[in-house]
C-alpha cells in the first residue's frame, strides 16, 4: 500500500508542530523520517495514526484520502504502530494484547484466546520470534515486548508500519536483530516509516530519508549521505560532536564505591555486585542501554534505595545507610535523569527550586523563616549566572523549557560546594544549544577538581565527555575502559560482552 | 510527554524570541490577574448556580407552587407568582436569619442573625484549615470526623478532671484538644509513612472507629460518662475552661472566634512564610522531588497530618468548650468534617479563601435554620447548595460553558493527582 | 522470501533473570502471633467457667439438628493452645518456605473465631449459629453491590467514592417508586436508574472535567445525602398515606435447596434481590476475566493510552461503565428499603458505601474477593447483634468497630500486598 500525506499541519495553541509536511511512502520501502528531539516527528506519527487531528493537509492510502477519526480507523484502513513507548497492557499476556480492540469470541460472549493464540504462534513463527502467547507482558525483556507490539500490527493485517524510535531501549544486538525484521518485512511489501535520530541506523536500512527540523521538512538525503551531513541536515548548523576538553588531571581516588549491590522491592539485585573508583578531577560515565542498573545505581549514590549492600566511601566516609538529606550534606550534587519527576517541583517558582534542597539552616532559612530577600538575591544572580531564559524569578518552573529547566537543577546543585557530582542523563531531550551548555558546565566542575559521574544511554554523550567509562549490563559492571575506547567495543560491552572478548571481536 | 513542550525548544536558540521579561508583579497585580483569570468569577458564579438550583428544589417543592401549576394554562401568573413568593420568601428568611434580622427594632436584636453566623463559622474555618492543610501537603484528610471527636474528647475529659482557674484552665483544655486531633490524624500520617497505606481509606475507617471509641467511653463509668447518670453524655465543662462569649452572654459567638481568625493567620505563616510549609508544598506538589532534594517525604507526612489534625481538633474544641458546654454526647462531631472539606475546596486551600468560605457555608447553616421554621423548607437544603458550589468550583470550564464565558488565555493543565492512584495500591 | 534468507537470528528468549535474593515478609507471622496472644490473654487468662451453647436449627426448620453444648474453659483453652501452635508453625513456614499458604491462615482464623465465639457465647441463652450466619449473609447485600459497583468502577479506571451516594440514592427511589407505583419491581428498576444518575454526576465530572475523583464522590455523597433527607422531608413525609408506605420484598426459598440444614436457611430462603446479588458476583467475575468487556474495561483501567491505540474509546468505556456501576451499587440501595425495613428513613445507609469501599480494596478489586471481604463486614456487625442479645463479655463498639480495623490493617499491607489497577483515579487526556 502507498501512503502519501500532502501539507499536514498540526498546530498547538501558538506553536507550529507540524508545518506543511509532505512525504511518500511506496510498498516495499523503508523510509527514514530524521530529526532531533522535538522536531515534530512524533506528532506527524500521531497525526497518521488518528491520534491527533491534522489542522491542515491529508493522508491518503493507495491515492483516496482518508479520514481517521482515530486509532481504529487508522488500523482498519491498514497502518500499524510499533510506539516508541510500548502500547502494552502489561499485566494482560501477550495473547490478549494482541486480540486487545479488534477480539473474536465464542459461546456465551467468551473469549476466544485459542484463537488469539494461535495467531501469535502463526507470526511468530513467519518471522522466527520466540514468543510465548501465555506470557504476560511486563515479565517479558523489552526486546520481546517490542516483538509483540510488531505482532499485534501484523495480526491486524497492517500494510503501512510505522516504527517509532524502536531502537531507544535495545541493546546493539536487538538493534541489528530489529533491523533485519525491518528488512524482511520490506520484503514482504510492507512499507515501512522508520522515525529516529540515530543516525548509524538510519545509513543502515533507509531506502529513503527526509529530515525534519522544527516541524517543518528540510530536504530529502539519500542514504549513501555522510553522518556529518545529516546531522548538520537535522540540526540546521554544522554540528560539534565533541566537547572541546582539556585532558583529566585527577588527584587520587576521592568516591569508592565497593561490593554495591542494590535490591528491588521484588528482592531482584537490580545492581549485582558493582565496584569502582571515581577520581577528583575526572569524569567517569557509566554507559548502558537504559535499564540495566544505572537509575537505581545512582539512587544508591545519594541514599534513595531502600535496600543496599556494600559499600560508598566518599573521601573516607561511608554514604551507605545515610539519608539523602546527609549525603547531600556530605556534598554530593546530583542531577537526577527525569528532572520533571525528580528534580523540580514544576508548581514552583524558579526561586523556590533553587532552595529545594536546602530547605532548612542557612543560607535561605533563618529560625523558622524562609529569608526571601536572600533567596530572591541568590535566585537573580543564578539567572544571570546559568544564562536561564526565564520572564522572573517567580515563574513558574513548570513553564519554562527543558533546557532552562536542567539550567536550573544544574544551577542548584552546583552552587553548594560539592565534593561529587552524579549526573543521570543530564542532556535527554534538550536541543543542540542546552546540550553544549550543560557539557560545558559538566567539564568546568571536573576541572575545578569536582569527581563526577555522568550517566548516559546516549554513547556520543559518553565519548564526548569522559575520562573513562564504566559499562554496565544487566545490574553488573561489564568492565572499566579508558574513554578512548572505540564505539564497536562499546556497543558490545553493552550487550555484555567483557572487554577483552569485546575488543577482539571489534 | 507531548511534543508540544519539546517544540518550545526553538526559542530558547533564537534570543530574539526569547520572552521580554516584565518587571516583578506586586500582589494588587497578582489579585486583578487572580479575579481576571476568573477563579474569584467562576466561584461567585457557582454560588449563584448553587442558589438556582436551590431554588427550583424549593419552588418545586412548595404546596402553593404545586396547587397553582395545577391551573399553569388557565392563570400562568399564580404559578410565577407562587414561585416568587416561596423562593423569595426563602431566600428572605436565609438573609434575616444569616446575616441581618430586619423584623428587629433595634440593632443589638437585628445583628443577632451574624452573631450565629460567626460562631456558626467557627468550626467550619477551624476544620477547613486542617483540610486544606493535608491538602496543601498532597493528603486527602477525610478524618475529621474522627479528629474532632477525639480532640473535643481530650478537651472535654482535661477540662473536668483537672480543674484549675480561668484562664489557665481553658488554655489546658484546648492544647489537649490540639493534641487529640494531632494524635488521631497522626496515626493517619504514620500509617502513610511507614506502609503506604492510603489516608482516604484510614481517615474514613479511623471515622468510625473514633465514633464507636467515644460511645463506648461516654457509657463506661470513669471514663467519659458524667458520674451518677446512666445516660451516655458526658460532665459539664467547668466555667473555667469554657470558651466566654465575645460580646456578652447575648450572643453565641464566642472567643473561639477569635482563635480562628488566629489561626487562620498561623496557617498563612505557616505555609507562606516558614520553612516547614515550604517542605509541605514541595512534597505535596512534587514528592519524588522533595525526596531527592532531601526532605523527608515521609515525615512531612507524620507532621503535615498531626498538625492538620490540631487544626481540625479545634472545631472539636469549640463545640465541647464553646458551643455545648453542658455536656457532649457521642454525635457532637455534628457532620462538621465533612462540611469542612467543602470548605477546604470552596477556599482553594489559601487561609483568607477558607476563611471567607467558612464564613459563607456558616452564614448558610445559621440562615437555613431560619428558613426551616419560617418557611418550611428543609435545613438540608444547605447541604445541597453547598456541594452544589464546590462541584462547580472543582470545574470551572463547566461553570464557563453554562454562561459562555470566554476561556482564558493559558487553559490551566489537568494536573495529575498520582497520590489518589497510589492510592489504593498498598 | 528467498532462501539466502535475511532470516533474523533468534534473538535471545532467555527472560533477564537476575539474581534473586529472598525478601522474606515476616507479615503473617507476626500478625498470627499477635492474635494468638490475644486468644491467650482472653481463653486462658480470662477463662468462662461455664457452658456454650451452640444451636444449629430454628424453630421453623423441618431438619432438626441437636444443639452443641460444651464446657466453656476447656474448649477455648484448647483452641488458644492450638491458635498458639499454629502461629509458631507459621514462624517456620516463612523461615523454610518463604510465606505462609494461604490455607494454613484460614485455618487459624476458623480456629480462632471458634475459640472465640465459644469463649463469648458462655452462659444459659445458646448461640444461634444459623442466625448468626444469616444475619450475616443479609447484612452484607447491601456491601456487596456496593463492592461490585465498585470493582467495576475502579477496574475501568475511575475510584468510586460515591458508592455511599449510590446507596442512598437508590434506597430513596426504591422506596419512592415502589410505594407510589405498587410495584416492588418497578422499584427495584428505580433504584438502579438512581444510582446510575448518580453515577452520571460522577463521570461527567471526573472524566468530562478532569475533578479529582475522591473530591467528586465526597462531594457527591455530601449532596445525595442533602437532596434524599430534603426529599424525605418534603415529598416523603408528607403524604404518608401513598408514599414510603411498608413494602419489602417476599422470601423465595428454593425448593430442595433451602431444606438443608444451616446452608439452606443462611443461603437459600431470602428475597429476589439477594438472589441476584448471587447472580450479580458471579456475571461481574465472568464479564471482568472472560469477555471482550472485560479485558477492554480493565485495559482502560490498566493503560489507557494502550487501549485508545488499539481503538477502544476510553473516556466513552469508562463513561459507561462507571453508569453501569452505578446501577449495581444503585440496586443494592434497594435492599436497605424493599429488602429489609421497608420504608425510607433519612441517612439509612449509614456509611455502608464507605465500607463497601473498603471492601474493593481489602478484596484486591476482584469480584470475588470483594465479596467475601464484603461477608466477612456482614459477619462482624451481625456478631456484634447476636452477642447483644445473649449478652457477652466484649462491648459491643469493639465489635462493631472491628470491620474499620480489619481493613486499616489491610491497607496497611499486613494482609499481603495488593495492587490497583495502574490507571485507577487517573484521568485520561489525549495528547
Amino acid at each position: 500500500m502507498r501512503l502519501e500525506l500532502r501539507g499536514i499541519t498540526k498546530r498547538f495553541g501558538s506553536l507550529t508542530a507540524n508545518d506543511h509536511i509532505s512525504l511518500t511512502v511506496e510498498p516495499g520501502e523503508i523510509h527514514c523520517l530524521l530529526g532531533e528531539n522535538g522536531a515534530g516527528k512524533s506528532t506527524l506519527m500521531n497525526v497518521l495514526y488518528g491520534l491527533y487531528q491534522a489542522d491542515e493537509g491529508e493522508i491518503l492510502l493507495d491515492g483516496e484520502a482518508q479520514h481517521f477519526a482515530g486509532p481504529g480507523d487508522a488500523m482498519r484502513a491498514g497502518i500499524g504502530m510499533v510506539h516508541q513507548h510500548f502500547m502494552l497492557i502489561p499485566v494482560f499476556t501477550v495473547a490478549e494484547n494482541v486480540m486487545l480492540g479488534h477480539e473474536q469470541t465464542r459461546g456465551l460472549g467468551r473469549l476466544d484466546l485459542a484463537a488469539a493464540r494461535a495467531k501469535v504462534r502463526e507470526i511468530s513463527a513467519r518471522f522466527g520470534f520466540d514468543v510465548d502467547p501465555d506470557a504476560v507482558v511486563e515479565h517479558l525483556p523489552v526486546g520481546v515486548q517490542q516483538r509483540v507490539e510488531i505482532i499485534k500490527a501484523l495480526s491486524r493485517d497492517a500494510k503501512v508500519l510505522v516504527f517509532d524510535e524502536p531502537t531507544a531501549a535495545l541493546t546493539p544486538q536487538e538493534t541489528d536483530e530489529l533491523m533485519a525484521i525491518m528488512k524482511q518485512l520490506k520484503e514482504q511489501g510492507t512499507a515501512i516509516v522508520f522515525i529516529t535520530h540515530k543516525l548509524r541506523e538510519v545509513r543502515e536500512v533507509a531506502d529513503r530519508i527526509t529530515v525534519i527540523r522544527l516541524g517543518k521538512v528540510v530536504g530529502q538525503a539519500e542514504p549513501t549521505a555522510s553522518n556529518a551531513e545529516l546531522a548538520s541536515l537535522m540540526v540546521g548548523r554544522s554540528v560539534e560532536l565533541t566537547v572541546h576538553k582539556e585532558p583529566a588531571r585527577p588527584r587520587g581516588d576521592a568516591l569508592v564505591v565497593d561490593r554495591l549491590s542494590v535490591i528491588d522491592e521484588f528482592g531482584q539485585k537490580v545492581v549485582n555486585d558493582v565496584g569502582f573508583t571515581v577520581q577528583a578531577g575526572e569524569i567517569l560515565a557509566v554507559a548502558g542501554v537504559q535499564g540495566n542498573g544505572q537509575t537505581e545505581l545512582t539512587e544508591a549514590l545519594l541514599g534513595l534505595q531502600p535496600r543496599v549492600e556494600g559499600s560508598i566511601r566518599l573521601d573516607g566516609r561511608e554514604l551507605v545507610g545515610r539519608t539523602v538529606r546527609e549525603v547531600l550534606d556530605a556534598g554530593v550534587g546530583f542531577v537526577p535523569e527525569d528532572r520533571n519527576e525528580d528534580g523540580l517541583v514544576g508548581a514552583f517558582s524558579v526561586a523556590e527550586n533553587l532552595m529545594l534542597d536546602r530547605s532548612s539552616g542557612a543560607p535561605f532559612v533563618k529560625g523558622a523563616n524562609v529569608q526571601s530577600k536572600a533567596l530572591n538575591a541568590f535566585a537573580q544572580q543564578k539567572l544571570e549566572e546559568f544564562d536561564v531564559r526565564a520572564p522572573s524569578i517567580h515563574t513558574p518552573v513548570g513553564r519554562l523549557s527543558g533546557g532552562n529547566q536542567q539550567k536550573v537543577v544544574l544551577a542548584r546543585e552546583l552552587s553548594r560546594e560539592l565534593r561529587l557530582l552524579v549526573a543521570a542523563q543530564p542532556t535527554r531531550g534538550l536541543d543542540v544549544g542546552s546540550i553544549e551548555f550543560v557539557h560545558k558546565r559538566i567539564v568546568a566542575a571536573r576541572d575545578e577538581g569536582i569527581p563526577v559521574i555522568v550517566v548516559s544511554t546516549e554513547l556520543d554523550e559518553v565519548v564526548a565527555l569522559a575520562d573513562r567509562i564504566a559499562v554496565m549490563y544487566r545490574g553488573g559492571i561489564v568492565g572499566i575502559v579508558p574513554g578512548d575506547t572505540p564505539r564497536d567495543v562499546l556497543g558490545l560491552m553493552m550487550a555484555g560482552e567483557a572487554p577483552e572478548t569485546a575488543g577482539e571481536a571489534a | 510527554m507531548s511534543e508540544a513542550t519539546e517544540a518550545r525548544t526553538p526559542e530558547e536558540r533564537t534570543p530574539e524570541a526569547s520572552v521580554p521579561a516584565p518587571a516583578e508583579p506586586g500582589r494588587g497585580q497578582n489579585l486583578l490577574r487572580e479575579i481576571m483569570g476568573g477563579s474569584l468569577v467562576i466561584s461567585v458564579l457557582a454560588v449563584l448556580i448553587a442558589l438556582v438550583v436551590g431554588a427550583v428544589l424549593i419552588a418545586v417543592t412548595d404546596p402553593a407552587v404545586q396547587q397553582a401549576s395545577g391551573y399553569f394554562f388557565a392563570r400562568p401568573s399564580d404559578t410565577f407568582q407562587a414561585i416568587w413568593n416561596a423562593v423569595g420568601g426563602a431566600y428572605t428568611s436565609l438573609f434575616q436569619g444569616a446575616i441581618y434580622n430586619t423584623g428587629k427594632t433595634d440593632f443589638a436584636s437585628g445583628i443577632q442573625p451574624l452573631m450565629n453566623t460567626l460562631s456558626a463559622a467557627t468550626p467550619l474555618i477551624f476544620g477547613g484549615l486542617g483540610i486544606a492543610l493535608a491538602f496543601r501537603i498532597g493528603l486527602f484528610n477525610i478524618g475529621g470526623q474522627g479528629q474532632i471527636l477525639i480532640a473535643g474528647a481530650f478537651a472535654g475529659w482535661v477540662a473536668w478532671s483537672f480543674p484549675m482557674p480561668f484562664p489557665l484552665g481553658l488554655i489546658v483544655a484546648v492544647l489537649a484538644g490540639i493534641v487529640g486531633g494531632a494524635v488521631w490524624a497522626g496515626i493517619v500520617g504514620w500509617l502513610k509513612a511507614r506502609t503506604g497505606a492510603h489516608e482516604v481509606i484510614v481517615t474514613i475507617m479511623l471515622n468510625y472507629v473514633a465514633f464507636e471509641l467515644i460511645s463506648f467511653l461516654l457509657r463506661t463509668p470513669g471514663a467519659l460518662q458524667a458520674p451518677g447518670t446512666n445516660n451516655p453524655k458526658s460532665p459539664a465543662i467547668p466555667a473555667a475552661a469554657q470558651l466566654p462569649g465575645l460580646f456578652g452572654v447575648r450572643y453565641t459567638v464566642t472567643w473561639a472566634f477569635v482563635l480562628a481568625v488566629a489561626a487562620a493567620f498561623a496557617y498563612w505563616w505557616l505555609m507562606s512564610r516558614s520553612s516547614l510549609g515550604f517542605r509541605f508544598r514541595a512534597v505535596g506538589e512534587n514528592p519524588s522531588a522533595a525526596r531527592t532534594a532531601g526532605i523527608g517525604v515521609e515525615r512531612m507526612y507524620v507532621y503535615g497530618m498531626a498538625i492538620a489534625g490540631g487544626f481540625v481538633g479545634l472545631a472539636g474544641v469549640n463545640q465541647v468548650l464553646a458551643a455545648a458546654p453542658g455536656g457532649f454526647s457521642s454525635g457532637f462531631d455534628a457532620g462538621l468534617g465533612f462540611d469542612a472539606i467543602t470548605v477546604a475546596l470552596l477556599g482553594r486551600s489559601r487561609p483568607a479563601g477558607v476563611f471567607a468560605a467558612g464564613l459563607l457555608f456558616g452564614a448558610l447553616k445559621s440562615g437555613g435554620y431560619l428558613m426551616q421554621a419560617a418557611n418550611d423548607v428543609p435545613v438540608d437544603i444547605v447541604l445541597i447548595v453547598q456541594s452544589i458550589i464546590v462541584l462547580f468550583i472543582a470545574a470551572p470550564p463547566l461553570v464557563r460553558a453554562i454562561f459562555r464565558l470566554p476561556t482564558p488565555g493559558t487553559a490551566p493543565k489537568a494536573r495529575r493527582r498520582p497520590a489518589v492512584k497510589e492510592a489504593h495500591g498498598q | 522470501m528467498t532462501a539466502a534468507t535475511e532470516t533474523p537470528h533468534l534473538p535471545d528468549p532467555s527472560p533477564i533473570v537476575l539474581e534473586k535474593v529472598e525478601v522474606r515478609s515476616w507479615k503473617v507471622p507476626i500478625a498470627l502471633s499477635v492474635f494468638a496472644l490475644g486468644a491467650v490473654v482472653l481463653f486462658i487468662a480470662f477463662a468462662r467457667s461455664g457452658h456454650t451453647t451452640f444451636r444449629f436449627t430454628q424453630s421453623v426448620d423441618a431438619i432438626k439438628l441437636p444443639d452443641l453444648t460444651v464446657p466453656s474453659a476447656p474448649v477455648s483453652i484448647a483452641l488458644a493452645i492450638v491458635a498458639v501452635l499454629m502461629a509458631a508453625a507459621s514462624w517456620w513456614y516463612v523461615a523454610a518456605r518463604g510465606r505462609v499458604p494461604g490455607w494454613f491462615a484460614a485455618v487459624f482464623a476458623v480456629v480462632f473465631l471458634v475459640g472465640f465465639l465459644d469463649w463469648a457465647a458462655e452462659g444459659d441463652r445458646p448461640l444461634p449459629f444459623t442466625s448468626l450466619l444469616l444475619g450475616a449473609v443479609t447484612l452484607s447485600v447491601p456491601l456487596v453491590f456496593g463492592a461490585l459497583g465498585g470493582v467495576i468502577g475502579e477496574r475501568a479506571g475511575v475510584v468510586n467514592v460515591a458508592i455511599e451516594g449510590q446507596l442512598l440514592a437508590g434506597a430513596f427511589c426504591s422506596a419512592l417508586v415502589a410505594s407510589s407505583t405498587g410495584s416492588m419491581t418497578a422499584g427495584l428498576v428505580a433504584a438502579a436508574a438512581a444510582g446510575v444518575l448518580v453515577a452520571f454526576i460522577l463521570a461527567a465530572f471526573a472524566i468530562k472535567y478532569l475533578v479529582d475523583q475522591v473530591i467528586v464522590g465526597v462531594v457527591i455523597n455530601v449532596l445525595v445525602t442533602g437532596l434524599t433527607n430534603f426529599g424525605y422531608s418534603k415529598v416523603l413525609a408528607a403524604d404518608p398515606e401513598h408514599l414510603n408506605r411498608r413494602m419489602t420484598l417476599p422470601d423465595l426459598p428454593i425448593p430442595g435447596l433451602a431444606q438443608i440444614p444451616v446452608i439452606g436457611p443462611v443461603l437459600f430462603d431470602h428475597s429476589i434481590i439477594v438472589y441476584i446479588a448471587y447472580v450479580a458476583v458471579a456475571a461481574v467475575w465472568y464479564g471482568l476475566f472472560h469477555t471482550r468487556w472485560g479485558l477492554r474495561v480493565r485495559a482502560v483501567g490498566e493503560h489507557p493510552q494502550a487501549a485508545d491505540t488499539v481503538g477502544i474509546n476510553v473516556n466513552g468505556t469508562r463513561f459507561w461503565n462507571v453508569s453501569l456501576a452505578g446501577a449495581v451499587a444503585g440496586l443494592g440501595g434497594a435492599f436497605f428499603t424493599l429488602g429489609s425495613v421497608g420504608i425510607f428513613t433519612k441517612e439509612m445507609t449509614a456509611g455502608q458505601g464507605y465500607i463497601a469501599l473498603a471492601a474493593v480494596i481489602f478484596g484486591r478489586w476482584d469480584p470475588i474477593r470483594a465479596t467475601l471481604a464484603a461477608l466477612l463486614f456482614g459477619f462482624a456487625s451481625n456478631l456484634q447483634n447476636t452477642l447483644g442479645i445473649i449478652g457477652s463479655p466484649v462491648p459491643s463498639e469493639f465489635l462493631l468497630m472491628l470491620p474499620y480495623l480489619v481493613t486499616i490493617f489491610a491497607v496497611a499491607g499486613l494482609v499481603g500486598k495488593s495492587r490497583a489497577p495502574a490507571a485507577d483515579g487517573v484521568p485520561y487526556v489525549k495528547g
